[in-house]
């Protein structure tokens, strides 16, 4: 069966053995700050840790700023529900994303880098330190005053929103900020601060190896370059995998299913709950022109077989937000717990199944008033789980 | 000058400075968005999102009190999306709330109730929450209470703790739905670094943080024929009570509030500003005690700058976070204290009462006044110095349910003995207040002359600015004090912890050296105290400070060395200023706590 199996492509960049971060760096200083910056915009490089903002403009945004004191931070807090795709790529190619950041630091004028370890990846840290000193030794030889430290997180899935991030480093409470202002302006200490993801930065050092050029025939039209997933769930083959942007759904699954896929969680538990019947209308990849809906992603690709109960699904997902919520908006903090009790009164046919459409009201407005990402993204996975399976729900 | 910025709401083109938000300039066309988490003495926090507004061209809304303007902005307050929006997020509070209304606190003063009649709340479809919650509430404090189960977690208190106060007693404790508000390992507000100040209730939207409530106590006291009940009201009370009772801020009420009292059935009604007056005929003298020691006897142990000790919520802050300057303290009781001291001994002699039988009230715009009467030193006449302390609030509640109208009362005098107060004494309510009182005779006892400022007003160290400083320079002395000769008299003065914080921090430092500092717990002194009405921002704060100003100027006597009460103590019964008997009765002593 699997010889008739049509497989994705599987793009080899990210992990690829490439030990080049003195080159890198050096062609990088031999350029304009213009120069790279239109290096990165014209890749089309966007956000790999799931909002996709256009890296080269983030970083352009930031140069921009006058202050003296910057900042370049990796968030690498990967918390998100079925990601794992970070910790593989510090694992094995940290000297990339310390290449990246030390790229970005030059050009937007800073000193000072931080990668902001999630708790639960403490283990990395001894081989991490390895290898800062290594990458510490390499700036030294080519004279830059750039140094990079780990922060440790403390396990909490709010701290990757970028500016509760800041506020965790601070020694505060991690809550997100009102934005704006922007990190590009305000960030950490009140600094201008570029915050990317860790495969983002790994991106970087690809493009400015290989060129915007190569980086972009990969991809479609506002999703270009490769993405590094990570499959989980009803597979036989759970892993992680360097694919292009723009696959269909359904081209996903023929090659990661076991056969018998009923849905596909894309982006994790923030993220939209795909069913069968949509597989083929929908493409992976950032808000554009694409045909169908286009779903950005983290790099989380869930897999759901029949034997999944969908309601059991949301149940785990919502368990999730209700604890993980900051809790000082109103929407995110009791909104969660009003869907997570809502659905379980649903099924115990203690609210009739009308209040479904009740609660997804009130999704809507969390989307519309709540104060991060967190609390506008539970609303996902909740409409697409309940508008999708809803008899599931119900009985 | 700033650039201006054009915008509009609703339709109507407004005008405002950048950097200002989208909730200012509706503010300025008189457009009303409704706020929970906002206040406008925070710094903004943006959690409660019921002030969010429609902004075209953004897909969600925004929260206007966070959302800075921006040129050609244009803005709804009043779509069907912001209004459904948030009629949700009222909703959704409420059911995280304790809604037995009726039992509250805060009933008809909860800004949540006010917001559920607005946007009329009358029917609950979400799941009530309560039950599963394991709320608790937090009765241990002499002064204050914390019910969990009536807390929107605004943070409103959070911010005031840690911003106005810099005590940072209460907090945010974990997360999602266990998110609340908390002490250091969940301990009781009395046992932790808290001040008792009570801006954490002003600041509160709901019934999460009050007063202990010691009304019936009084109520059951006044109803008991063999008890004598004497009651003093603090200056800043006057000048507040009318706000609480319908009346504008600032509306000066004194002789109403005498009134009021009596017809409440105290047997006696007396003044704290008569013990305001002498705290500064004691605390002058041990003033000019510790310059001689310093300036004469180069005495090296000599703690200067001396500081006042009339805010008890300073004086616990003091003793948490800078222990080591206990010393510069002065030894003063408050004026509530010592008139405390005074009625169980030199008037229940005078009126010939036994000590036992009176109880003795103190009307307070302060809540750590209801902590300090339970100090357990303040029993110096041998009893309990001050039975019960009620709230500027407190009084109201009394003065509506004995079914006054208020408005309508004539105005009375204070009984005498100690009723009698100077423009000095009551000055003590605003920041500043002791400082000018103290200058007054001070000066006056020194050089034999009046302060050299017109009509006795001591501009620079008037307003509400967080650290005001002053010097007077000190010539032609009457021969006692010739020591002080050209002596440049250095002064400070602040109001709020924050500034307190600040000033103690450039003192320790060595940037800063005076003679005398004057600290106030709250912002604006006691006129802004934990125990005034609600609400409270700086402009009502003005307003109750000319209040006071306008008080002190229209009395007869303004300096406390010529109140003929003060006069006839020291002749009956005090002696002199730090008499044995003062030491006994008016002066007290302090203990270090721990930091957290």
């Amino acid at each position: 069966m699997t010889t008739t199996k049509k497989h994705l492509h599987r793009i080899d960049l990210i992990f690829k053995n490439e030990q080049d971060c003195k080159e890198i760096l050096r062609n990088a200083l031999a350029r304009s700050n213009q120069e790279v910056i239109n290096e990165m915009v014209n890749s089309g490089l966007k956000g790999r840790g799931g909002a996709g903002f256009p890296t080269g403009l983030k970083w352009k945004l930031t140069a921009e700023q006058k202050d003296k004191e910057k900042y370049v931070i990796c968030n690498a807090d990967e918390g998100e529900p079925g990601t794992f795709k970070d910790r593989e790529i510090l694992t094995r190619v940290p000297h990339k994303v310390l290449s990246g950041m030390a790229v970005c630091a030059q050009i937007i004028g800073s000193k000072k880098g931080y990668i902001y370890l999630r708790g639960e990846y403490r283990f990395l840290v001894p081989n991490l330190k390895k290898e800062l000193r290594k990458f510490h030794d390499i700036l030294d030889e080519l004279g830059l005053d750039f140094r990079v430290e780990i922060f440790m997180g403390s396990g909490a899935y709010i701290c990757g929103e970028e500016s509760a991030l800041f506020e965790s480093m601070e020694g505060k409470r991690g809550e997100p900020r009102n934005k704006p202002p922007f990190p590009t302006e305000i960030g950490y200490m009140n600094k201008p601060t570029v915050i990317n993801n860790v495969e983002t930065l790994a991106h970087s050092y690809t493009i400015l190896k290989y060129g915007a050029k190569k980086f972009r025939e990969l991809g479609v039209k506002d999703s270009r370059g490769s993405k590094v997933f990570s499959v989980s769930g009803d597979t036989p083959i759970p892993g992680i995998y360097e694919l292009e942007l723009g696959m269909t759904v359904q081209d996903f699954v023929d090659d990661f299913g076991d056969g018998d896929t009923k849905a596909v969680q894309v982006g994790g538990a923030s993220g939209f709950l795909v069913p069968r019947k949509r597989f083929g209308k929908t493409t992976i990849g950032y808000q554009g022109k694409l045909t169908g809906i286009s779903l950005p992603t983290g790099g989380s690709m869930m897999i759901f077989n029949s034997s999944r109960s969908m309601y059991n699904v949301l149940n785990n997902y919502l368990d999730f937000f209700e604890e993980e919520s900051c809790g000082q908006c109103t929407p995110c903090r009791v909104g969660c717990q009003q869907l997570l009790k809502g659905i379980k009164a649903v099924k115990r046919g203690e609210k009739p199944a009308s209040y479904l459409d009740h609660l997804l009201k009130l999704t809507d407005t969390m989307k519309l008033t709540a104060k991060c990402g967190l609390g506008q993204s539970v609303a996902n996975s909740f409409s697409s789980i309940v508008e999708n399976f809803r008899e599931e729900m119900i009985y | 000058m700033s650039n201006m910025v054009n915008l509009t709401i609703n339709g109507i083109a407004v005008s405002v400075e950048e950097g200002k938000t989208i909730l200012e300039a509706a503010e300025k066309l008189h457009i009303k968005i409704p706020t929970l988490c906002y206040h406008k003495d925070l710094c903004v926090a943006g959690n409660c999102r019921v002030c969010v507004v429609e902004q075209v061209g953004n897909n969600k809304l925004v929260a206007s009190c966070a959302m800075p303007v921006s040129e050609g902005m244009e803005i709804n307050t009043n779509t069907l999306k912001v209004r459904n929006c948030r009629k949700h997020i009222i909703e959704l509070l409420l059911t995280e709330h304790n809604e037995e209304c009726t039992k509250c606190y805060r009933n008809g003063h909860c800004e949540l109730q006010e917001l559920s009649a607005e946007y009329q709340i009358t029917n609950q479809d979400f799941i009530d929450l309560v039950p599963d919650k394991n709320y608790t509430v937090d009765r241990i404090s002499p002064a204050l209470e914390k019910d969990d189960s009536k807390c929107i977690r605004c943070q409103r208190c959070v911010r005031t703790c840690a911003e106005i106060q810099s005590v940072g007693a209460i907090a945010v404790a974990h997360k999602g739905s266990e998110m609340k508000i908390s002490t250091v390992f969940d301990r009781a507000l009395d046992e932790v670094v808290c001040t008792n100040c009570g801006q954490c209730i002003v600041h509160c939207p709901t019934g999460a943080l009050t007063e202990k409530s010691y009304v019936e106590k009084v109520w059951d006291a006044i109803a008991d024929p063999d008890t004598h009940v004497v009651v003093q009201t603090a200056p800043a009370v006057r000048i507040g009570l009318g706000e609480e009772l319908g009346l504008g801020a600032g509306t000066r009420v004194t002789g109403k509030m005498v009134s009021a009292l009596r017809r409440l059935g105290f047997d006696s009604v007396l003044d704290t500003d008569f013990t305001a007056d002498l705290t500064i005929m004691e605390e002058g003298t041990e003033l000019l005690t510790r310059l001689k020691r310093a300036l004469v006897e180069d005495d090296p142990d000599v703690a200067l700058p001396m500081a006042t000790s009339c805010s008890p919520g300073w004086v616990k802050y003091i003793e948490h976070k800078y222990p080591e300057y206990l010393p510069n303290l002065s030894t003063c009781k408050s004026p509530q204290q010592m008139f405390g001291a005074l009625a169980k001994t030199y008037y229940a002699k005078n009126i010939g009462v036994e000590p036992q039988n009176i109880i003795s009230v103190s009307i307070m715009p302060c809540t750590a006044k209801k902590y300090e009467a339970n100090r357990p030193e303040m029993k110096d006449s041998g009893y309990k110095d001050v039975d019960y302390v009620l709230t500027t609030r407190e009084l109201a509640v009394m003065i509506r349910q004995a079914g006054i109208e208020f408005e309508k009362l004539s105005d009375e005098n204070y009984d005498s003995i100690m009723g009698t107060g100077s423009g000095a004494g009551i000055i003590f309510g605003a920041t500043g207040g002791v400082m000018e009182a103290a200058l007054r005779t001070a000066y006056e006892i020194i050089t034999g002359r009046e302060v050299p400022f017109e009509n006795l007003e001591i501009l620079p160290v008037r307003g509400l600015e967080g650290v005001k400083e002053a010097s007077i320079k000190i010539e032609g002395t009457v021969a006692d004090w010739n020591f002080l000769e050209g002596v440049e008299l250095k002064c400070a003065i602040t109001n709020g912890l924050e500034n307190a914080h600040r000033l103690m921090d450039d003192i320790k430092n060595g940037e800063r050296f005076y003679h005398f500092v004057e600290i106030m717990a709250c912002p604006g002194g006691c006129l802004g105290g934990g125990g005034q009405p609600y609400p409270v921002d700086d402009e009502v704060r003005m307003k109750r400070m000319e209040a006071i100003y306008a008080e002190d100027c229209e009395l007869p006597i303004r300096k406390s060395h010529e109140n003929p009460e003060i006069v006839q103590i020291y002749k009956d019964f005090l002696e002199e200023p730090l008499s044995h008997k003062s030491h006994k009765l008016l002066h007290t002593s302090y203990v270090k706590r721990e930091q957290y």
